[in-house]
């Protein structure tokens, strides 16, 4: 008898090439996705004068620099523009498939690859940004990586890796109404900690994971690293494969078939031992906001920030003092007495199309009382929620219906919260600064977002639901 | 890469938990070309107010510890974003070692990859070897990756560092040259792999 694996083991011993004494692994990428942040990598491969290894295996996205407003008239900016051209230089220069500006697939990354059918369970995927972590929701083994990692994915299609240790978060239950991925995942983090997960891969099991959908499984995976985890995952099921079926890169009729027979056995067994074990039951998780700089600080939205006069530990007192200060609340106020000055709904955490029929639901007849962007996780994401007519929602309620990217989630391409605002946000990182110099960003769902712009105030989402189907 | 054995110099507190690698290099900066000079930007919002000016509580701004070789840093160093440029940012401003009780994941990779020595220490010695400097801004600090020692005035720490990791700075090694050593057992993977895993090989692009 072999012992007992976790779904962690077997997706690294499935990709481990060589494994050294002290304990490193050579592993196979299985992909590797690019976007305009990846010239570093290009250029350290450049300088050492080799190419690209598997081309094939390489594919490029235009997200993080690319305008959300009038494409049809190019970039405005010369160094965005030039931030985009670089990638298509480096793109047609290594014969890799760029899912460019102009091209209608285009998207933000971890959107665009799961759509495509380019991620797949038992993969091993890496990209140049920590949200890698998303297309763990398929059963894959993704994470993030650096420039000189990403370089020398390049150049040799493997990575040098550690194994992380194996870490199992259960989640029971049935969330109520109004509850989604985005409550579940803030409330883990609350509960580990940012770094609670630090080295460690993470496994989401339990009923209210394998009752959420696909898209709700990539924003709970999207934010493992969040709590500080390598990576998270979800063993694929029978969502999994209908999600996957027909998509444009995965395999087609018979080969779909066998391939789904195989992907069938990535799961933990039963017995498998993980290091770390949490768990949390769905039921008792209410609609989740952010008061402070740090993914961790998580509260349900009927909470009060925390008065640091009440907190006998010093530096956690310093700590909540130095964040009101910055997120400019007054100690023990009430969370939805917290007015704000603008909404957010996009990003690789919450732009999908559910994500976007969730805000719609609570927005539909209804005006935001504060200005408001929305920006869908890809051009096919666009074009189906105008199909549904949620474009239409979004612009009669007064907020702006823009193009795919990164946008407002990190300010880097043009799209950014001015400095002393308050913005209601679906993003991943409520860091100082994150959404522009001195702004304030509170994390929460996109439905949550949208209860916050009809009231103008943080706000609980539940009793705007009333009456309404979801 | 450069080898990491050993560094002497002056040690720069920075005891605040999770500064994470958007205060150590703000976005707007990941534009920049390394040559561009990230050193001169960093920790951009956390040294200068708005108007540009130095501010003069920024422990970094200190006359002795604005030349340091080394920082004193607080629990989950470098988490968030994957930007290497953070890295870069840290070790063009003269800093080769960062001393803190956590790092996060991705940031101690590139660290390494990039001859920055990621020494953790306890909570308890973090806050020590803080207060030691505070109190001392000229007092030197030794760090040995060989002995994995720390020392501070008469006082010696040991540090834990991943031995992969470890193994790399004091060698120096290049992971695409190492890498090329296992060639053969590439290739066997790849040609194996293609016949037990024929689903992970992705269709030729589909035509419009």
């Amino acid at each position: 008898m072999s012992e007992p694996q976790t779904l962690t083991d077997r997706l690294w011993a499935a990709h481990e090439i060589v494994r050294r004494e002290d304990g490193a692994a050579l592993l196979w990428v299985d992909r590797h996705y690019v976007h305009e942040g990846s010239f570093n990598a290009f250029s350290q491969m450049k300088a050492r004068g080799r190419s690209i290894a598997e081309p094939e295996l390489t594919f490029g996205v235009a997200d993080h620099y690319v305008p959300t407003r009038n494409r049809a008239g190019g970039i405005a900016d010369p160094e965005l523009a030039t931030m985009v051209r670089n990638l298509e230089g480096n793109a047609a220069e290594s014969q890799i498939t760029l899912f460019g500006l102009r091209d209608p697939r285009q998207g933000i990354v971890h959107v665009v690859g799961p759509e495509q059918g380019l991620t797949l369970p038992g993969l091993l995927i890496v990209c140049g940004d920590s949200h890698t972590s998303t297309h763990g929701a398929f059963g894959a083994y993704a994470f993030g990586i650096g420039a000189s990692e990403a370089a020398h994915v390049l150049m040799t299609q493997t990575l040098w890796q550690k194994k992380p240790k194996r870490m199992r978060v259960c989640v029971d239950g049935r969330a109520t109404p109004g509850i989604g991925a985005k409550d579940i995942a803030l409330a883990i983090i609350a509960r580990v900690g940012a770094d609670g997960a630090q080295g460690h891969a993470i496994e989401f099991c339990g009923s209210a994971i394998r009752e959420l959908t696909m898209e709700g499984r990539m924003t709970l995976c999207n934010l493992s690293i969040e709590a500080g985890g390598r990576c998270g995952m979800v063993a694929p099921d029978a969502t999994t494969f209908s999600y996957l079926k027909g998509r444009p890169y995965a395999p087609q009729g018979a080969d779909f078939d066998a391939a789904v027979e195989a992907w069938s056995s990535l799961k933990s067994d039963p017995d498998a031992a993980f290091d770390r074990d949490v768990s949390l039951g769905a039921t008792e998780i209410a609609p989740i906001v952010t008061w402070g700089t740090t993914p961790d600080d998580g509260l349900p939205i009927d909470a009060c920030v925390p008065d640091p006069a009440r907190e006998p530990d010093a530096a956690r007192k310093k700590y909540i003092e130095e964040a009101l200060a910055y997120m400019g609340i007054a100690p023990g106020t009430k969370l939805t007495d917290v007015a704000i000055d603008r909404i957010f709904i996009g990003s690789c955490t919450n732009a999908r199309i559910e994500d976007l029929r969730s805000a719609a639901a609570v927005l539909a007849g209804r005006v935001s009382k504060v200005p408001g962007l929305v920006s869908p996780g890809s051009s096919p994401v666009k074009r189906q929620a105008e199909q549904e007519g949620l474009d239409r929602i979004f612009k009669d309620a007064g907020l702006d219906w823009a193009d795919a990217g990164c946008s407002m989630c990190v300010g880097i391409n043009g799209d950014i919260v001015p400095a002393g605002e308050r913005c209601a946000s679906t993003t991943n990182r409520n860091f100082r600064g994150r959404q522009g110099r001195g702004a304030r960003t509170h994390l929460m769902s996109p439905a949550m977002v949208a209860a916050a712009a009809v009231t103008g105030h943080l706000a609980d989402v539940r009793p705007l639901l009333a009456g309404r189907k979801l | 890469m450069e080898k990491f054995v050993r560094l002497t110099g002056k040690a720069c507190p920075l005891p605040q938990p999770n500064v994470n690698t958007d205060q150590i290099l703000p976005a707007r900066y990941l534009k920049w070309p390394r040559a561009r000079g990230l050193g001169a930007v960093l920790f951009q919002d956390l040294r200068f107010d708005t108007a540009g000016s130095e501010r003069a509580d920024f422990p970094l701004n200190h006359p002795v510890w604005r030349h340091a070789k080394i920082l004193i840093a607080g629990r989950n160093f470098g988490s968030g974003s994957s930007r290497e440029n953070a890295v870069y940012a840290i070790y063009d401003h003269g800093l080769h070692c960062v001393i803190a009780p956590s790092f996060g994941d991705i940031f101690a990779q590139n660290a390494v990859k990039n001859g920055l020595l990621t020494a953790i220490v306890s909570e308890h010695d973090a806050a020590e070897l803080a207060a030691a400097v505070t109190a001392d801004p000229q007092r030197d600090v030794t760090v040995d990756l060989e002995q994995q020692t720390i020392v501070c005035g008469n006082r010696t720490y040991g540090f834990s560092i991943d031995p992969v990791s470890r193994n790399q700075l004091l060698n120096g090694w290049d992971d695409v040259e190492l890498t090329e050593s296992y060639r053969a057992a590439i290739s066997a993977y790849r040609a194996s792999d293609g016949l037990r895993r024929p689903w992970a090989i992705p269709p030729k692009p589909p035509h419009d």
